[in-house]
């Protein structure tokens, strides 16, 4: 398994950089992960966001979709675009530390 | 008598019908299925409608005609079906109870979910091909069309057939130049994927056609509204598309019966153990087909399989043994690219589509990831083997269950060649 230096730490990276060791995500990182991804600062919003999905990823061991989060309260879909422009929750779960979202067939 | 009952006859309820009454005991078990619908389509067949390939009557038949003897067949819609005390409650508030209940109520189109969408432009300047209505409609509206900006569109993911826009985008082509008028027709394909295709190599491939086709290719569209006035569709990152006529393949969600049974996720569609195609939820329901929630293809292929390895877990349940975790994703899709020539592709949940030469190494007759017209002519003879093979729960000749590594290039990935 690759691996690769993140803010000073090592983790262990996947297809296309996504972090296969969710253990091994910290704010840092995504501080960097953003910046390299050409989001810049995490706001709240952000923040918000992230923290959802991770909780999501912990409780069902699968990503929540696009779909399901208009159905919650965190982010209004449109403003998740605003957020994470250009494929938000490729970008977002990326900066969280989880897998790459499938495209199923 | 124990009672087996079958929820839906379309292309997998009734493959299941047709396999079980062979394998059953019918001194144990009663077989049922229950369908409100008398009319089988061959769905496979929309496609060709709006072209005038095919006609309604090329793809309607009775669904009585592909059940077999000594199942009972229901008439009737659904109200609910309630797990926990195995029941099922019909619209006329009959109640049917089960032992083994097999969920194949499919999958169906969703316009409303999209804003805008089936509005007063539905089925005048905004057609979908996957209904009949959409499909005829769509067909005169071809006939009158004098060009313009045609936009071919797919909504999100999970859809019936992932290729099907694709195809008709491709045979969109071909149409127009046939009637002359293609220099006068602007064709956009936009889709929320990142690129023409779910799987990677595949997308390479088609991609490229796209482009030799003259096809502009709008990827990560993710649309928000459309708007049937001004015509144009707009994504919920400010990307807009214009349109004189649009086809699209809308949401694609689960059958009503499902959300109100409270069995399905967020699309209605029902969580289903990927291999052996037991339902998560209880023991003694199976799901299949389109209905699933499973990562596979929702086509008529992937029924067939699922078919198979359905059949031998069901007579492994009513033995009270281990059931095999034998459904490994496998598809089998024809690619219709317009002018006579057609893809072919194999894969299954791991491996994505290969070069190679399909059923038989060296000798095909077929080509996967290749366009050629023996592949045309396979996708066109498939109509006679829908009907009188796969309907009837047979096997297919030469193409097993579990995808076959037999002729195929392995280890080829085109993206290395393009990296």
């Amino acid at each position: 398994m690759p691996e690769r230096n993140i803010a000073q730490t090592v983790v262990q990276v996947g297809e296309d950089g996504y972090m296969t060791q969710p253990s091994e995500w910290t704010r840092e990182i995504a501080i960097a992960l953003a910046e390299e991804s050409g989001i810049g600062e995490l706001t709240q919003s952000h923040w918000d966001v992230i923290e959802y999905l991770q909780q999501y990823f912990k409780e069902n061991q699968k990503l929540p979709t696009i779909r399901s989060l208009k159905k919650t309260k965190v982010v209004p879909t449109k403003e998740f675009y605003q957020l994470f422009p250009e494929g938000p929750l490729k970008k977002a779960t990326k900066i969280a530390g989880l897998p790459k979202p499938a495209s199923c067939v | 008598m124990k009672q087996l009952i079958i929820v839906g006859a379309g292309t997998a309820g009734t493959m299941m019908a047709n396999k079980l009454v062979r394998e059953m005991n019918p001194k144990e078990w009663t077989i049922s299925i229950i369908d409100k619908h008398k009319t089988h389509y061959y769905q496979p067949g929309f496609l060709f409608i709006p072209f005038g390939t095919y006609s309604e009557k090329d793809v309607i038949k009775k669904k009585t005609q592909f059940l077999p003897k000594g199942i009972n067949f229901i008439q009737q819609g659904i109200h609910e079906i309630d797990g926990e005390s195995n029941t099922i409650t019909l619209e006329d508030g009959t109640k049917k109870s089960y032992d083994i209940l097999i969920i194949a109520t499919g999958s169906v189109i969703v316009p409303e979910e999209t804003e805008g969408l089936k509005g007063e432009g539905w089925h005048r300047d905004i057609f979908d091909f996957y209904t009949v209505e959409g499909a005829t409609a769509l067909r005169e509206r071809l006939k009158a069309w004098k060009g313009g900006k045609l936009l071919v569109h797919m909504t999100e993911m999970p859809i019936k057939c992932p290729v099907s826009p694709l195809e008709f985008a491709f045979l969109a082509d071909s149409f127009f130049k046939d009637t002359g008028i293609r220099e006068k027709v602007e064709i956009t394909y936009a889709t929320p994927l990142s690129g023409a295709f779910t799987k990677a190599n595949c997308s390479l491939v088609l991609g490229h056609l796209l482009k030799d086709k003259g096809i502009d290719l709008v990827p990560d569209f993710d649309i928000e509204m459309v708007n049937d006035e001004s015509k144009y569709i707009q994504s919920y990152d400010d990307k807009k598309i214009d349109f004189d006529l649009m086809v699209t393949v809308p949401t694609n969600m689960g059958d009503e019966v499902i959300e109100r049974s409270e069995l399905g996720d967020e699309l209605r569609f029902i969580p289903t153990h990927p291999n052996t195609l037991q339902g998560k939820k209880y023991d003694n329901m199976f799901i299949l087909g389109d209905a699933t929630d499973l990562p596979s293809s929702k086509a008529g292929s992937v029924a067939h399989f699922q078919a198979e390895v359905l059949t031998e877990n069901i007579m492994l349940y009513v033995r009270d043994l281990e059931l095999k975790p034998d459904f490994d994703g496998h598809a089998n899709c024809f690619i219709e690219s317009g002018a006579g020539k057609a893809f072919l592709i194999d894969f299954n949940y791991d491996l994505e589509p290969v070069e190679g030469d399909f059923p038989l190494p060296g000798i095909g007759p077929f080509s996967l990831l290749k366009e050629t017209r023996m592949n045309h002519l396979g996708k066109l003879a498939f109509r006679w083997i829908y009907w009188n093979i796969l309907l009837k729960g047979r096997p297919m000749p030469g193409i097993s269950t579990q995808m076959s590594l037999r002729g195929k290039k392995i280890g080829h990935d085109r993206r290395k060649e393009h990296a």
